[in-house]
């Protein structure tokens, strides 16, 4: 029996060398247990065609040496977080001066996840403590969110956070599910994430973490990457790579318009 | 049904902006203007970052008007020389524009300074367009109609050296006014993604008095080029011109600017223009509420290209 979770381990290690180039860390563990968390999803390419509405996917995932009494009494918690790539991001402020509405303030923050959306067994505080979280960046309120180059006397930096927190959700790109992770059989577990439909394209990381008695036992890292799709992946290449030609074929494709539609409507 | 709009990435219901088209290409159709200064405003409504608005808007005008032109051109009403003198300004309009553009985007107050614009000069042309429209339209009840253009009256731009002879517009007239208005409708062109159709027309008429027949053929004529320059700076400095975008509003625009023309036709002047006046009020006074009113959330974030 005591050989088993390190022979379900092995194809995880073959696996890493490979995957290891592209992210740092992709496992993280605590020596001091001896459960393994594991996930896979069905694709590392989520495809955004013109059509694209948002998506859910579903990570699947399973605890290796998980002790049959405490996963009955619900002791182990998993948390599945989908964090999108990192941009530098700036909150400014508005602040009303001679009657109209003007960004006044700003602060600029060192890059953050574009978009997250996490789920989990239980809502966070009853997962672990807001240090070991904050330490993760685990959870909307724990990501760290550093602000660079001056930020006055600091008084102002907590409603930028939150502000920048708060926008955030409402706009959908960071997103909760505080039991979104539920167990299928003893130790196999589904975790369902949504992708917003304004997701950023770019390298995503689907990072799985699991707690025991609210200890970080271990964290599972694999790449995701979003994409644009067919023409819509051609149209942004190319005002990106060939803008100059990417704009006069604007002007040609509203000339032909134009064109076509005096032709067409003509009355004599 | 959405629609993903590869440019200011983000999905879009294909019918609100093809109904954004056909509204706007029936209103521009029916007064006679490009309808950039109601497109950039709409599709800021609709949460399309202003960057992308605004270059996406010059790209769209430059289908209306060209289907405009072609038929200006046909009928004869179409200046050609006193076209090209405009645009002489207009290109270097432009060029300056961008300049400013590009560098309020990174001082993060673009939307400030567009819908300032936005405020001021719908505000003033379209009351001006008001008053004018309806002290005619009081003239016209009263059955003495004053024509717009008295002959041999002349202002102080008639004074001015570097004369020229526009024979289409049967006009002798310094090319200093003509530059000057085309340089500052190309700023506006390239700042407020208009073609700028609503300011240029009552300009040539009251200030450069030339004949009305041939100012709105002209004005798009000079138009159909700014704006095409302003595409494509804005294309190769800003990345901002999304084609998806422009060309949902162009197909919609063209075909709802030839119902506009259709019931355009069957309207007298004065009436037109009290319209158009309204109109441009309308949109100035929305925009002015907009910066006035407390915003619902005073904080903005801006991560990556665009922001939100």
């Amino acid at each position: 029996m005591r050989a088993m979770p390190l022979l379900a381990l092995l194809p995880l290690f073959v696996v890493l060398p490979a995957s290891a180039q592209l992210v740092d860390h992709t496992v993280t563990v605590n020596d001091k247990f001896r459960e393994r968390i594991d996930i896979g999803i069905s694709t590392n390419e989520i495809a955004i065609s013109s059509d694209f509405s948002g998506a859910d996917i579903t990570v699947f995932g399973a605890i290796d040496g998980a002790d049959e009494l405490l996963l009955a009494t619900f002791a182990y918690d998993v948390v599945v977080a989908l964090e999108g790539p990192r941009q530098s991001t700036t909150v400014r402020r508005k602040e009303r001066v001679a009657g109209i509405w003007i960004n006044r303030h700003s602060i600029r923050f060192e890059p953050i996840p574009a978009s997250y959306s996490m789920s989990s067994t239980r809502p966070l505080p009853d997962i672990a403590n807001l240090m070991e979280l904050g330490s993760r960046d685990i959870g909307i309120n724990n990501i760290r969110l550093v602000p660079t180059g001056g930020v006055g006397d600091g008084s102002r930096l907590t409603d930028f956070r939150e502000a920048l927190r708060r926008i955030k959700q409402t706009s959908g790109l960071y997103q909760r599910a505080p039991t979104g992770v539920q167990f299928i059989s003893k130790a196999l577990f589904r975790a369902s994430v949504r992708l917003p439909a304004n997701i950023p394209v770019g390298a995503h990381r689907v990072r799985a973490v699991l707690y025991k008695n609210n200890e970080f036992v271990m964290e599972k890292v694999i790449p995701l990457r979003v994409v644009k799709t067919g023409l819509e992946q051609f149209i942004y290449t190319m005002a990106h790579t060939y803008s100059l030609a990417y704009g006069i074929f604007a002007v040609l494709l509203a000339t032909v318009t134009g064109w076509l539609g005096s032709v067409i409507f003509r009355k004599d | 049904m959405s629609i993903y709009l590869p440019i200011a990435e983000l999905s879009v219901n294909v019918f609100v902006i093809l109904g954004m088209g056909a509204a706007v290409g029936f209103l521009s159709g029916m007064f006679g203007v490009g309808g950039g200064f109601l497109i950039t405003p709409l599709l800021i409504f609709y949460n399309i970052p202003p960057a992308v608005a605004v270059a996406t808007g010059a790209n769209q005008v430059v289908a209306s008007s060209i289907s405009g032109a072609l038929a200006h051109f046909r009928r004869g009403t179409l200046d050609i020389k006193l076209g090209l003198v405009l645009l002489s300004g207009g290109l270097v309009g432009a060029t300056v524009g961008i300049q400013i553009f590009t560098m309020l985007r990174r001082m993060g107050q673009l939307d400030l300074i567009i819908s300032l614009l936005y405020v001021v000069f719908l505000g003033s042309v379209g009351g001006l367009m008001l008053w004018e429209s309806v002290t005619s339209l009081l003239r016209a009840a009263k059955n003495n109609p004053v024509p717009l253009r008295k002959p041999g009256q002349h202002n102080w731009v008639h004074r001015l050296p570097f004369k020229m002879r526009f024979k289409r517009s049967k006009l002798y007239l310094s090319v200093i006014p003509v530059i000057l208005l085309g340089f500052a409708i190309g700023i506006l062109t390239s700042v407020m993604g208009v073609g700028g159709g609503f300011i240029m027309v009552p300009a040539m008429i009251y200030l450069l008095r030339i004949p009305t027949n041939v100012v709105i053929g002209t004005s798009l004529f000079q138009i159909i080029f700014v704006t095409a320059f302003t595409t494509i700076v804005q294309a190769t400095i800003n990345y901002s011109v999304d084609v998806v975008l422009a060309w949902l509003l162009m197909i919609a625009g063209v075909i709802g600017a030839q119902y506009g023309v259709r019931v355009g036709q069957k309207m007298r002047g004065d009436q037109l223009r009290a319209g158009l006046a309204l109109l441009v009020l309308a949109v100035g006074i929305r925009l002015g509420f907009g910066l006035v009113l407390p915003p619902d959330e005073i904080y903005s974030v801006v991560s990556g290209s665009f922001g939100f």
